[in-house]
């Protein structure tokens, strides 16, 4: 029985929605319990940072007290709020300084004993592939799964220390124990754009279309991420992106926890397949998985 | 050439200035150019990281506070990552953010601080950002009411993306824990930057 | 009762100037023990050693006080007065008042003099219980111990017996030759490396004063400068090099498929019996048990059957053992860096990303490909080549923060003769600064810029990427502000050099230091870069730090010298300033013997008074620096240092604190 901490962020209640519903529904069949962080505070994702490096270590604190005082790994479903959490947990165990500051603002001292997961590392290492494979009623055949890692997931590599920074695996070999193919591409760690969506559009459409167009190049039908910005980006920015190029695109892009949903024989409504853009629906029927 | 320096340009003051906040050595720099070649970013930007080091170990502070290089960093840390001499350099680009946010040098961007200023009020009031609202108090600072609303944001809203009320932190002890650390942290921050090299 | 004399030098007005010279002389006189005091201009001078030799004789005096400069200007100097004076030279001590007081204190002339009349006094306190002391001396066992057959060792191998001494070359590997039988041209001449390097391993291996031991590793060093008792260790080769005739027949046959080649940097297989490459010297193969048919699964034997001398014999086994020499040369060479640590480059994933020697083994037209450059996943052609310089130099995030020499010139030596060979080729060069210091080095690199094209692009390279069958190469050049994407079909990574991988424990069996990379520290960076902290081992080549080929001819030559230097004497002379263990006290505890940096000390089962045989410590005259570590460390006072002993340096303490 697996117990986590659970930091949901803010994305998740609301543009992000359907990212929340396979989560909960996934974990609770696996049998992994989420305790969501009583009266959590944004994590503070781009604006803290950049506004006021306190702040972003401000934030996440209380979270991270939370977690050592119920001696409880946290997992978040969304790379920025593990990034920022992960970041401050690092920044206070190696900065004597920024930890004495925090201290005083938050009004609780921070001793660095928390763990931070992100939610796809849960399922390849926590939970383990072993027990993902044993659970899998209906294997994803002749699914070409392109794994999207995004900056944040296995950078910087001190504060991640988790796979390899240049190719990691972890999301493919997850992939692959639901009985999809990963697909081989190179784009699988460059940035889509992430927070620049509302502030600098053209940029986001730039990047996202690069990663794109490079998933549909080496083949992939679907593309499998574990953050809700990026999802947003190569989701909703799509067809964008197909009328400036005038290319057809057309990939669909799913949750991690919805793609293990599929496997453990949820159907489309569970995983709230209609708040997509580009619809999952269609080219899961074609492979035979719906 | 772009730039002419005379001894009185080498302001070390700001590089110092950087160094402190940024907590990066920012001399440690040769330019090698790793950063430059695997920003996403780089396209867009004024100088690429690389000659934004430069510039700031010259201590050229109007030409780096007046550039939209640090503006246009998207925090994806891979130059941080790739970086052979260990400098942070997506720290530094925050710390000139910070920097220029706090009212100490010039802020030469527009629509980014608009953004921070939404999103952390609605930080600070709720405790978690409303999508909702801060797109459309966004949209209608940037001057630009409409952007994205047809068809996505109604798209959103169909397909039941978007909540339309915000979330608060249901405890009010906590509420009032919370506001109370914001104008702490307001505090110290405005102490940190003021602090000067002499 | 001692008599001691003073003399304390103006040194002009160096000493002069600040200390009151005259003041220090007339408070000697007041010193228990001193018959004589006197003060003169420039006590270094003929008349000034003059003087102290008539003040010998005149008073009698049976030690003396130079209070004047540094012991390292004049220490010889006074030592030789005082021999031509009659008395022993190690009855003669210098106090400095130049470097440690006039020179230093210029701004306070009265603390000055009184600093001086201090040094002056413990001066005379130590001299007061001088022993005479007489030099010593050792004998030297004139063979020379080279470890390393490449171009470094066969040098230093082929200086010392041309001398008329005899040399061991031990080398690892089953050929010598070392990288330079690896490369294809050297620069700058573009020399074939092979053609330059294998007449000078004929010579090596044919000259009647040197003896190769190939496949051969050396696993224990006793004893000391002049007398070393080494263990070499040959391994078992499984071929009697009595009856083989190298005529390969056994390396045709062999069926095992299973070993990479190490020669060929792992770019193409090679047999289980076999030799290195085709100019191995010497020309005997060797049978690799971890790839061999026979000893994995019991079946084969096929070599055995083939062989027309029958010297195949698979029962061979190491056999180690024990030779004396006087001197060892350490010539191990080097690594390259490991390219799988920079996982944005993609090397070890990509089949298409090479290190530089794997590029070197294409292009050399003895390789596996014949000389042909082919992408090694689909043996194609490759149209656009690009170079990354510095992968794992000068990179702090890697753990090599420094610039390893050669990787400018070899980067621009490779790219012009891939232009030589295939002229449509694109090829570019990413690096960062260019680093051509040596002669005609400058000359060689802008012509591969301006004669033969290659394009030079300023900017480290972020990232590479597969792309169906190119590989993209994501890079900047810094001076045009620009990002540069190629689309290139091999990249050749211009690797850094690093000692190898075993050099540490070699160094760690000859007490040999090393810094935090394993390159072998030389005894002074500036001054003397062949000699390491142990008498009797020199360094020569890339093991002490990377370098290119003349720099380790040279340096080999120079190790050569500094061995020929040690054989040209019947006997050592060895400085009496050492330790000196009474056996009577010893209790055998060892602590000196771990303490010693230097394996001075020997633990000896002696029999010390009549009948008892003692555990005691014994210090090897030869190789004792007088560090008095040992002295320090001892804990029944059972080892003092001649010349420096506790009870002088005692009195010296309590002249100054009582």
């Amino acid at each position: 029985m697996v117990k986590l901490g659970y930091f949901p962020g803010c994305s998740l209640s609301s543009t992000a929605r359907e990212y929340d519903i396979s989560t909960r529904i996934v974990c609770e069949d696996l049998g992994i319990e989420l305790i969501e962080v009583p009266h959590w505070v944004c994590c503070g994702a781009t604006t803290a940072h950049i506004t006021s490096d306190i702040a972003a270590n401000a934030l996440p604190a209380k979270t991270l007290i939370w977690a050592e005082k119920n001696n409880m790994p946290i997992t978040s479903p969304c790379s920025a709020c593990f990034s920022r959490l992960a970041l401050a947990h690092h920044t206070m165990t190696t900065d004597e300084d920024m930890r004495k500051d925090v201290a005083e603002v938050v009004g609780e001292e921070y001793m660095g004993g928390a763990k931070i997961l992100h939610l796809a590392r849960v399922f390849f290492e926590t939970y383990g592939l072993e027990a993902l494979k044993a659970k899998v009623k209906k294997p994803l055949k002749g699914l070409k799964v392109a794994s999207y890692y995004g900056c944040l997931m296995t950078r910087p590599p001190e504060v991640c220390d988790f796979d390899r920074i240049e190719n990691p695996m972890f999301m493919d070999k997850t992939v692959q124990a639901l009985g999809a193919e990963p697909v081989k591409w190179g784009y699988k760690t460059e940035c889509c754009g992430a927070a620049f969506s509302l502030t600098k559009k053209e940029a986001v459409i730039k990047l996202t279309g690069d990663i794109l167009n490079d998933a549909k190049e080496c083949g992939a039908d679907v593309i499998v991420v574990a953050c809700p910005l990026c999802h947003a980006n190569l989701d909703s920015r799509q067809r964008e992106i197909e009328r400036k190029s005038g290319k057809k695109i057309g990939i669909p892009v799913i949750y991690i926890s919805q793609m293990i949903g599929l496997a453990l024989g949820y159907n489309a409504l569970d995983m709230a397949f209609k708040k997509h853009f580009v619809d999952p629906v269609k080219v899961l029927k074609e492979k035979g998985i719906l | 050439m772009k730039h002419y320096l005379e001894e009185k340009n080498f302001k070390q003051g700001f590089r110092k200035d950087v160094e402190r906040l940024s907590k990066q050595k920012i001399s440690n720099c040769y330019q090698c150019g790793k950063c430059s070649a695997g920003c996403p970013m780089a396209f867009k930007m004024d100088y690429p990281p690389t000659m934004t080091m430069r510039l700031i170990q010259l201590g050229l502070h109007d030409e780096v506070m007046g550039s939209n290089t640090a503006w246009y960093c998207v925090s994806c840390e891979t130059c941080t990552t790739r970086c052979p001499r260990e400098i942070d350099i997506a720290k530094v680009m925050d710390t000139l953010k910070i920097m220029a946010q706090a009212g100490k040098y010039e802020v030469s961007d527009t629509e980014i601080p608009i953004f921070d200023w939404i999103f952390l009020k609605s930080l600070q009031y709720t405790g978690k950002v409303y999508e909702l609202g801060l797109i459309m108090a966004y949209n209608m600072l940037s001057l630009n009411p409409f952007k994205d609303v047809f068809p996505l944001g109604l798209q959103m809203f169909l397909k039941g993306k978007i909540a339309l009320f915000p979330h608060f932190i249901n405890d009010p002890v906590a509420m009032w824990e919370h506001l109370e650390m914001f104008s702490k942290i307001h505090k110290k921050q405005k102490e940190k930057i003021r602090e000067t090299n002499g | 009762m001692a008599r001691i004399g003073v003399f304390v030098c103006h040194c002009g007005t160096n000493i002069a100037g600040v200390v009151d010279v005259k003041r220090v002389a007339e408070y000697a006189l007041t010193l228990p023990g001193v018959k004589f005091a006197t003060d003169y201009k420039y006590m270094c001078s003929d008349p000034g050693q003059n003087a102290i030799i008539e003040a010998v004789k005149e008073h009698k005096l049976d030690r003396i006080v130079v209070t004047a400069c540094s012991p390292r200007m004049h220490e010889g100097t006074f030592r030789k007065a005082a021999e031509r004076s009659g008395i022993n030279q190690y009855m003669s001590e210098m106090a400095n008042i130049r470097e440690h007081d006039s020179w230093v204190h210029g701004d306070d002339k009265e603390a000055a003099t009184l600093k001086a009349m201090k040094l002056m006094e413990m001066s005379v306190a130590k001299v007061r219980r001088a022993e005479a002391l007489s030099k010593m001396y050792a004998t030297v066992e004139k063979r020379a111990l080279v470890i390393g057959g490449g171009i470094a060792g066969i040098q230093a191998a082929l200086d010392i017996a041309e001398a008329g001494h005899k040399v061991v070359i031990v080398e690892k590997e089953p050929s010598i030759g070392g990288r330079m039988a690896q490369l294809d041209k050297t620069f700058p001449t573009l020399d074939c490396s092979a053609c330059i390097l294998t007449p000078k391993m004929v010579a090596a291996s044919q000259h009647p004063n040197i003896e190769l031991r190939v496949y051969s590793e050396v696993v224990e060093v006793n004893g000391y400068v002049g007398n070393f008792d080494i263990k070499i260790k040959k391994k078992a080769s499984s071929v009697d090099n009595k009856k083989c005739i190298g005529c390969g027949v056994c390396t045709q046959k062999c069926p095992s498929k299973r070993a990479q080649s190490e020669f060929d940097e792992k770019i193409a297989p090679r047999k289980a019996i076999y030799t290195p490459f085709p100019q191995a010297v010497p020309n005997k193969p060797v049978l690799d048990r971890a790839s061999c048919t026979f000893f994995l699964t019991g079946k084969c034997k096929i070599c055995e059957k083939v062989c027309p001398t029958q010297a195949i014999d698979y029962n061979q086994q190491d056999e180690i053992v024990t030779e004396k020499f006087g001197a060892v040369v350490l010539a191990t060479g080097f690594d390259i860096f490991d390219s799988n640590v920079y996982g944005e480059y993609g090397y070890g994933e990509y089949k298409d990303v090479v290190t530089s020697l794997q590029f070197e083994r294409l292009i050399n037209s003895s390789g596996p490909t014949g000389g042909h450059v082919v992408r090694l996943s689909d043996k194609k052609e490759p149209k656009n080549l690009v170079w990354i310089q510095c992968v794992g130099s000068r990179d702090e995030s890697k753990g090599r923060p420094y610039c390893s020499r050669v990787c400018c010139m070899y980067t621009a030596k490779q790219a012009m003769l891939m232009k030589d060979h295939y002229p449509e080729v694109n090829c570019y060069v990413f690096y960062i600064d260019i680093r051509s210091a040596g002669k005609n080095y400058e000359e060689f690199v802008q012509k591969a810029q301006n004669e033969y094209g290659v394009i030079y692009l300023r900017g480290r390279v972020s990232k590479i990427y597969e792309k169906k069958d190119k590989l993209i190469v994501r890079g900047a050049d810094t001076l045009s502000g620009s990002q540069v994407e190629i689309e290139a079909d091999m990249v050749v990574l211009a690797n850094g050099l690093e000692p190898r991988k075993d050099a540490k424990s070699l160094a760690q069996i000859f007490h040999v230091s090393y810094d935090q990379y394993g390159f072998f520290n030389e005894l002074h960076p500036k001054l003397a870069p062949v000699e390491t902290s142990i008498s009797g081992v020199f360094v020569a080549g890339a093991c002490q730090a990377c370098k290119d080929i003349p720099d380790t001819v040279a340096q080999a030559g120079a190790a050569a010298a500094k061995v020929l230097g040690l054989f040209s004497k019947e006997k050592m002379e060895v400085e009496p300033l050492i330790a000196k263990v009474d056996p009577l006290v010893c209790s055998g505890c060892e602590t000196c013997y771990n303490v010693c940096p230097y394996s001075a000390i020997e633990m000896e089962d002696r029999e010390v008074t009549r009948g008892n045989l003692r555990h005691v410590a014994k210090v090897l005259e030869s190789v004792c620096k007088g560090c008095g570590a040992c002295v320090g460390a001892c804990y029944s006072k059972a080892v003092d240092l001649k010349g420096f002993s506790e009870r002088q340096i005692h009195d010296q303490i309590d002249t100054v604190t009582l």
